[in-house]
């Protein structure tokens, strides 16, 4: 952002705000909400949550093998989520969106179907040491089970990945690259097209973890050339109980199946079964139909704005948040500048602890989250026990980052 | 809030009176908060019955985590290792004088948890000592 040029106006946060009636709320009398805990999950506007109002009192069925108005209806609505979804991510195939709960079991689906299936003793997955517990604690059970070897890109002082270090791990020849393409603490962007590229260079697989990506940023599989991405619907304006994985077809259609029971099969004999085409083959059970159909219309909405106006958004916010947050003597924002950072904020004050943080916070109507944000490795090698995060999404305002700099002020005042 | 930040916490938290550790001891016992990284540890010794003579606690954590633990080593000496033993969340609750919701009741629990698990000589700190 130039300071010459005023930014300029890319959506309309008031207009958009009314979409939500959350932010209508008092969190107690006279205090309004101020939510900025965006990165832990977001929050829903009415066409969301009127898309699964609609779908439960007018179609409810169970999708596939109905012939009844209601199966048709159902399963049409669940596959043009699916299809919406692909067009979103720029996914060649809608059948390359597989629908999962969330990102943590995306990820654990591709460690024990592609995992198993392609990774031996010895061999080296690497990661980085910004990852979420759920791109990292996966892989170090399935490291424990085939006795592999996880190396992590290091994570520098100013929280980017050392891509110096990155190019020498390389040199290990890796089977699978996986990384978040943003920090959930750090808000940092990877640069994920050029590590991608990097590691099919030397044959290696990709998964991104885009939970905080895909919902905040333009994701163009085919730009990116990832193998597998990850994300979830609550934080991108959709439900909980729904998420994505994008894998590549061949990929997908090489892997084994990951859980059994209904609809992932073609035809099952006593003691056999063959399985179902992509994308069911990864679909056992019934899934969550009106979840996905509320993630259908949350990608719609995001569409309707364009991710890139999103971006754009954010971006000025978190530029406007940081300049903010270093006037106050003693906060410490972890993460890089605001040109390689999403809208995420962790810190720090001298005086008072992340927890007093956010319960002096809570008092001004403020949300922000206090803890280790399922990233205690990272916190440990800043040497900080727990951070408090400001997040921020298309709904927050400067007005609302203003509050939260006197809201900062008061917790230095108790505690200074 | 004003009532959650009495002065009482707030004075123990940047001015606790129990801070430090106590080499060598008869119980020292230390754990997590898995859900915020609080850590805390306490070391007592005890005379010839059993009383309390000295204790301290360390570790870091949050003012409701640190006051807790200032005030409950503060409470627990001259007391038994069976009173000890009998302490109960209520009696940590007392001591703060203050009502609170269940992420920070974990944090005012912490140290009673560890000096519970100390005291019985347990190896490892559950949830049932504070319930
Ligand atoms: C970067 C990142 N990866 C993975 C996850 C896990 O997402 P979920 O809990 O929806 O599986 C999160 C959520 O906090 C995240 O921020």
């Amino acid at each position: 952002m130039k300071p010459t040029h005023p930014p300029k106006i890319v959506l309309d946060v008031q207009k958009i705000r009314a979409d939500f009636p959350v932010l209508e709320r008092e969190v107690r009398p006279g205090v309004p909400l101020i939510y900025l805990d965006s990165t832990a999950t977001s929050q829903k506007p009415r066409q969301v949550l009127e898309a699964m109002d609609r779908f439960y009192r007018r179609t409810n069925a169970n999708i596939h093998r109905g012939i009844h108005t209601l199966a048709e209806e159902a399963t049409a609505g669940y596959e043009a989520a699916r299809e919406r979804i692909a067009r979103f991510i720029g996914a060649a195939a809608a059948h390359e969106v597989i629908f999962v709960r969330n990102t943590t079991e995306a990820i654990n689906l591709v460690a024990y179907s592609w995992g198993r299936a392609n990774l031996n003793a010895g061999d080296v997955i690497v990661l980085t040491e910004m990852e979420h517990h759920s791109n990292l604690v996966p892989w170090q059970m399935l490291a424990a089970e085939l006795d592999l070897r996880l190396e992590f890109i290091p994570v520098t002082p100013e929280g980017l990945l050392d891509l110096d270090a990155y190019h020498r791990l390389l040199d290990l020849h890796p089977k699978l690259v996986t990384f978040t393409h943003m920090s959930n603490v750090l808000g940092t962007i990877n640069p994920a097209q050029e590590i991608i590229a990097a590691a099919h260079a030397v044959g290696a697989v990709t998964l991104v973890d885009g939970a905080q990506s895909v919902p905040h940023l333009p994701v163009d599989v085919q730009t990116l050339g990832a193998d597998f991405l990850a994300f979830s619907g609550h934080k991108m304006l959709g439900p909980s109980g729904i998420g994505v994985l994008y894998g590549r077809g061949e990929l997908l259609e090489a892997m084994p199946p990951f859980l059994g029971g209904g609809d992932m099969i073609k035809r099952v004999e006593l003691r056999s079964f063959s399985v179902n085409a992509l994308p069911y083959k990864f679909e056992a059970g019934t899934p969550a139909i009106a979840e996905a159909v509320g993630l259908g219309a949350a990608v719609e909405y995001l569409a309707a704005i364009g991710m890139e106006a999103v971006e754009q958004y954010e971006h000025e916010m978190i530029a406007y948040v940081l300049e903010r947050l270093e006037e106050i003597p003693g906060v410490r924002v972890f993460g890089p500048e605001a040109q390689h950072k999403g809208a995420v904020a962790a810190f720090t004050l001298p005086e008072a602890h992340a927890h007093d943080i956010s319960q002096v916070l809570d008092d001004f109507g403020i949300a922000v989250r206090a803890g280790h944000h399922c990233a205690m490795p990272l916190h440990t090698k800043f040497g900080i026990p727990a951070t408090a995060r400001a997040s921020f999404y298309i709904y927050n305002t400067r007005q609302e980052v203003d509050r939260l700099v006197e809201g900062i002020y008061k917790v230095k005042e108790i505690f200074g | 809030m004003d009532d959650l930040y009495r002065e009482l916490i707030i004075d123990r938290y940047k001015n606790p009176q129990f801070r430090g550790e106590l080499n060598p001891n008869d119980i020292t016992f230390e754990d997590d908060n898995p859900y915020c990284g609080d850590h805390i540890r306490v070391d007592v010794r005890l005379d010839e019955n059993g009383v309390v003579t000295e204790a301290a606690y360390s570790g870091e954590g949050c003012s409701i985590s640190q006051a807790a633990a200032d005030l409950l080593i503060e409470y627990i000496h001259g007391k038994t290792l069976d009173e000890v033993k009998a302490l109960t969340k209520e009696d940590v609750l007392d001591l703060l004088g203050i009502e609170l919701g269940p992420v920070r009741l974990k944090c005012a629990l912490l140290s009673l948890k560890v000096l519970k698990a100390g005291a019985y000589g347990l190896g490892e700190a559950t949830d049932d000592l504070v319930a």
